[in-house]
């Protein structure tokens, strides 16, 4: 078992939206190897509270790695170095003693700054009511078992329907484009039978939304699928870009 | 005021069809006239916020979360439980709603239950349709598992991620009403009051979580389904921001606060590893069908253990003692979550816990490795052990894990009638916030079924017979009663940012979870539970002088949500301690050390204790009122649990 450590911490701060923000450093003593990310930070937030400074501020609810709160920019990654880990699911033996760590919040103009290291990210709640879902109301389906799916299609579906909505794939993105996120949707409910009576009009929906957010355009670098916790596959983009094609050759469903 | 279940009478079977057709009904026309708020966005909020919506009701649907897809229940891993009887291995509704009863010790309505399990199967018929990816079986048919010691299968699965993936679902559906207009979403809200005008519900207080303003919003009906209160135990698995402020504020504007004391514990947690520890991860009760649980044989080799003096894969056959195989021989290592848990902290207070802080039982896997190979553990466990490895650091393929139990769940909550109404007409309760289903014990893949159920398949019967009752006239907040309301939320709020004392509220928190852990946790005798309130009592004063919360209203500020959940735990933990003070009986999963078997099993008490115990508020720091609800049972028989 390895010591505690000492850390520097440069730490994005700003006040509200409307303020202009900057880089402020705190020293974060006597880390255990054992604490997780967001504990560090506990930690550190603790220390101010007693000084009654204002604590820094982050989102975080499940810590652990399925909720989507969380979005730290660690060291110029979205959720940090380790691989495949949202940044609650982060532990401080990833640091060394000593260390320096710069954290920021999401960087995209779609997700506007509300305090600190927390970002406004209801665009993507709005892509989601522009079509990612299938029209059934409560009550009046069929049985379960009425629609067999080949369990090939079914895990590829829920492949795509891990993504977590936590937008690293927009802040990995050189053109904050949110092309991963949104074909992840897309896709889950483009491979399912129960999504092909919207398929068409669905893609464009979202796509038509995801561009009214501001969001980027996909310059297929990459760096959103290296950087997405779950290990969404940018394949899901491909897949998407297809059905928007094929959709505006439609237009409307027959 | 005297409880009224108003449980249809009629055979079990019939009980809730002929209850549907008794309903009244509001108008298709009418329904758009009518306003319902619902607060949460879990599965319970969620599916009742969409279903309402559909059939026309204008909603407002509230979240403190920063959208409507991080409520709590996203967490959930095992499963729901359904009566499909998909397998042919026997399961039926009754048997279903039979397991559940027993499960419960026998302390939840008969008549919900079967409800409960009647619906069940509408439910995974609803979230195959919105395109939940259930696993499936080659043949494309829905696969199950068998969940928590039940003898048949009937859980439903989605990975190790069924919460997200059915409450994706219900988000999906409320996702399509907002984009109608249908629900207006709030989130990065917090309730703050309830507004009662002669004595029914019409509206809610709430708090923006970004500008601070405090908000009036008028209703006809207001929904709470705002998840449990495990966190007065501060460390849970459950989410950091779980809370019991909704359904507290209800309980003191009215709402009665059924069985408080009825908290589950999981046993198989990741130990905590130091003071910084903010929350227990759970670790899927699977592990047991396959690791055996054990400890040193003797505080002394406990102690080297815990020195790092020997190492555990060193340590001998005989001085180990598989402590769950040696007193329950017929269930071993698959005895029920609440035996299982209540043995583990028995070996830590004996002294022969593990792990440097000495609060862990170790869970092995060596001897199921040698037997199917460490490839078959793998695909049976991966994720788990590698989510074990990730916190730890120890590699479970390598040395057996550490586990503790952790509390997990409420089964406590607002009362409610079979129409899911709080004893305040208009204020309804559903999911976890409730009393609910699922009686001293809840069952695996049972809690995500019960929320579905409410928001999906009852609400939007048994709202209709109130609201047709009222009537559509519009409502607005101009009656006084919001202004009183709002202005009692602003003059605490001041009184919380006040608090410019030595000691941060997380420290209080932390002192308030040890003190309900220690004697309010899975075993309590009167002497312990009547320290604690003594210490509560105290933790409490202490906190409204000595707390530190810094910052305004006008902007974000953790330290003051966080300031205001602490304060409703701190009374709501007096509340659970007189509850379990009451309760004079071992019963699910509370081990009352006054009511034992001479082997020192738990002893329930039928003839004193078969009542939902439901408390009524009468004013700040003076005693509850207790009202009981007997229970009734027609159609199982009440036999005591044994697992030697
Ligand atoms: C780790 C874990 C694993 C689990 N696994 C399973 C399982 O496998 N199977 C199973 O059946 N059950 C499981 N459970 C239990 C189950 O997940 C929960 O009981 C259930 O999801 C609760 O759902 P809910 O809708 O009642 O509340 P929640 O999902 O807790 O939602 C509460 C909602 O209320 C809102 N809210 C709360 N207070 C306020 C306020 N004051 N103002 C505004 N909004 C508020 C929140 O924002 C949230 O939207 C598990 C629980 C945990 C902790
Ligand atoms: S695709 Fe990956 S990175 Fe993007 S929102 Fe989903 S989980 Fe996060
Ligand atoms: S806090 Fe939920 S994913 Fe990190």
């Amino acid at each position: 078992m390895s010591e505690n450590m000492n850390l520097t911490l440069k730490v994005w701060r700003q006040k509200n939206a409307e303020a202009k923000g900057q880089m402020v450093t705190y020293s974060a003593k006597n880390i255990s190897p054992d604490m997780s990310f967001l504990e560090m930070l506990d930690v550190v937030n603790e220390g101010l509270i007693k000084k009654y400074e204002d604590p820094i501020h982050f989102d975080h609810d499940c810590r652990e790695g399925i909720c989507g709160s969380c979005s730290l920019h660690i060291n110029g990654r979205p959720h940090g170095p380790k691989h495949a880990t949202t940044s609650c699911q982060l532990h401080m033996r990833s640091f060394k003693d000593g260390e320096t760590i710069v954290i920021e919040p999401w960087r995209a103009a779609a997700f506007p700054v509300i305090k600190d290291l927390s970002t406004n990210r209801q665009a993507f709640d709005r892509i989601q009511q522009a079509g990612g879902f299938i029209s059934v109301n409560t009550g009046g389906v069929p049985d379960a078992n009425e629609i067999p799916i080949p369990k090939v299609i079914a895990d590829e579906a829920f492949n795509s329907a891990t993504c977590i909505q936590c937008g690293a794939c927009v802040a990995a993105c050189k053109n904050a484009s949110a092309m991963l996120f949104v074909s992840a949707k897309v896709s889950q409910l483009a491979l399912l039978p129960q999504g092909q009576p919207e398929r068409y009009r669905r893609v464009q929906a979202m796509v038509a939304q995801m561009d009214a957010e501001g969001f980027g355009h996909c310059t297929n670098t990459g760096a959103c699928e290296a950087e997405c916790p779950k290990e969404i596959s940018i394949s899901n983009i491909a897949r998407m870009n297809r059905d928007y094609f094929t959709a505006r050759l439609i237009k409307d469903e027959v | 005021m005297m409880l009224d279940s108003k449980i249809p009478d009629g055979p079990l079977a019939e009980k809730w069809s002929k209850h549907k057709f008794n309903l009244k009904l509001v108008n298709p026309s009418n329904k758009r006239k009518y306003t319902v708020i619902v607060v949460g966005t879990g599965l319970a909020g969620s599916s009742a916020a969409a279903s309402l919506a559909e059939l026309g009701y204008n909603v407002k649907s509230f979240c403190f979360q920063d959208s409507p897809r991080r409520a709590h229940s996203i967490a959930a891993q095992g499963g729901i439980n359904a009566a499909k009887n998909y397998q042919n291995d026997g399961d039926s509704v009754f048997r279903l709603f039979y397991d559940t009863v027993k499960g419960g010790d026998y302390r939840a309505r008969e008549a919900n239950v079967y409800r409960l399990a009647d619906v069940s199967v509408n439910i995974i018929d609803q979230c195959v349709a919105q395109g939940v990816p259930f696993a499936r079986e080659y043949g494309g048919l829905l696969d199950n598992r068998s969940f928590g010691g039940a003898q048949v299968s009937r859980t439903f699965y989605a990975r190790g991620q069924t919460g997200q993936q059915l409450l994706l679902g219900a988000y999906s559906a409320q996702s399509r009403q907002i984009k109608l207009g249908k629900i207006e979403q709030y989130s990065r809200h917090e309730m703050m009051d309830v507004v009662t005008v002669d004595g029914q519900a019409k509206g809610i207080i709430t708090r923006d979580l970004i500008t601070g303003e405090i908000e009036s919003h008028a209703a006809h009906a207001v929904l709470l389904c705002t998840g449990g209160y495990g966190n007065v135990f501060y460390l849970s698995t459950n989410a950091m921001g779980c809370n019991v402020t909704a359904t507290w504020k209800a309980h003191k504007r009215g709402a009665y606060f059924g069985n408080p004391c009825f908290t589950q514990i999981h046993p198989t947690c990741i130990p905590v590893s130091g003071e910084h520890q903010s929350k227990l991860t759970l670790m899927s009760e699977s592990l047991r069908n396959d690791g055996r649980v054990w400890a040193p044989k003797t505080k002394e080799i406990a102690e080297k253990l815990r020195k790092s003096e020997i190492k555990v894969t060193d340590l001998k056959e005989e001085d180990r003692d598989y402590f769950l195989e040696r007193k329950y021989p017929a269930f071993g290592n698959l005895v029920p979550r609440d035996v299982a848990s209540r043995n583990a902290k028995e070996i830590v207070d004996e002294g022969r816990g593990v792990g440097k802080s000495g609060i862990a039982v170790y869970l092995d896997f060596a001897e199921s490795i040698s037997r199917l190979g460490e490839d078959s553990v793998r695909a049976k466990y991966g994720n788990l052990f590698d989510m074990y490895y990730q916190i730890t650091d120890e590699n479970p393929y390598q040395q057996p894990m550490r586990i503790y139990p952790a509390v997990h769940y409420t089964m406590g909550g607002l009362w409610v009638d079979y129409n899911l109404q709080t004893t305040v007409p208009g204020l309804y309760c559903l999911g976890e916030a409730n009393f609910s289903d699922h009686g001293a014990n809840r069952l695996g893949a049972s809690a995500l079924m019960q929320g579905l159920a409410d928001g999906y398949f009852v609400i939007p019967y048994t709202i209709g017979d109130y609201l047709a009752t009222i009537g559509p006239a519009a409502v607005d907040t101009s009656h006084p009663a919001f202004a009183e309301t709002k202005k009692h939320v602003e003059e605490r709020i001041q009184k919380l940012l006040s608090l410019k004392g030595t000691r941060t509220v997380d420290e209080f928190h932390r002192d308030l979870g040890l003190i309900m852990w220690e004697y309010c946790g899975m075993a309590r005798s009167e002497e312990g539970l009547i320290k604690a309130k003594g210490l509560i009592q105290e933790l409490r004063a202490s906190f409204w002088k000595d707390a530190i919360v810094p910052g305004t209203n006008e902007e974000v500020n953790t330290s003051l949500e966080k300031a205001g959940r602490v304060a409703d735990f701190l009374e709501l933990g007096e509340l659970m301690v007189d509850d379990a003070l009451d309760r004079r009986e071992s019963c699910g999963g509370h081990f009352r050390l006054e009511s034992q078997t001479e082997e020192g099993e738990a002893l329930r008490d039928d003839e004193n204790y078969a009542y939902v115990a439901a408390w009524e508020y009468k004013a700040d720091n003076s005693p509850e009122e207790l009202h009981k609800e007997e229970l009734v049972y027609e159609n199982v028989k009440l036999s005591q649990r044994s697992y030697k």
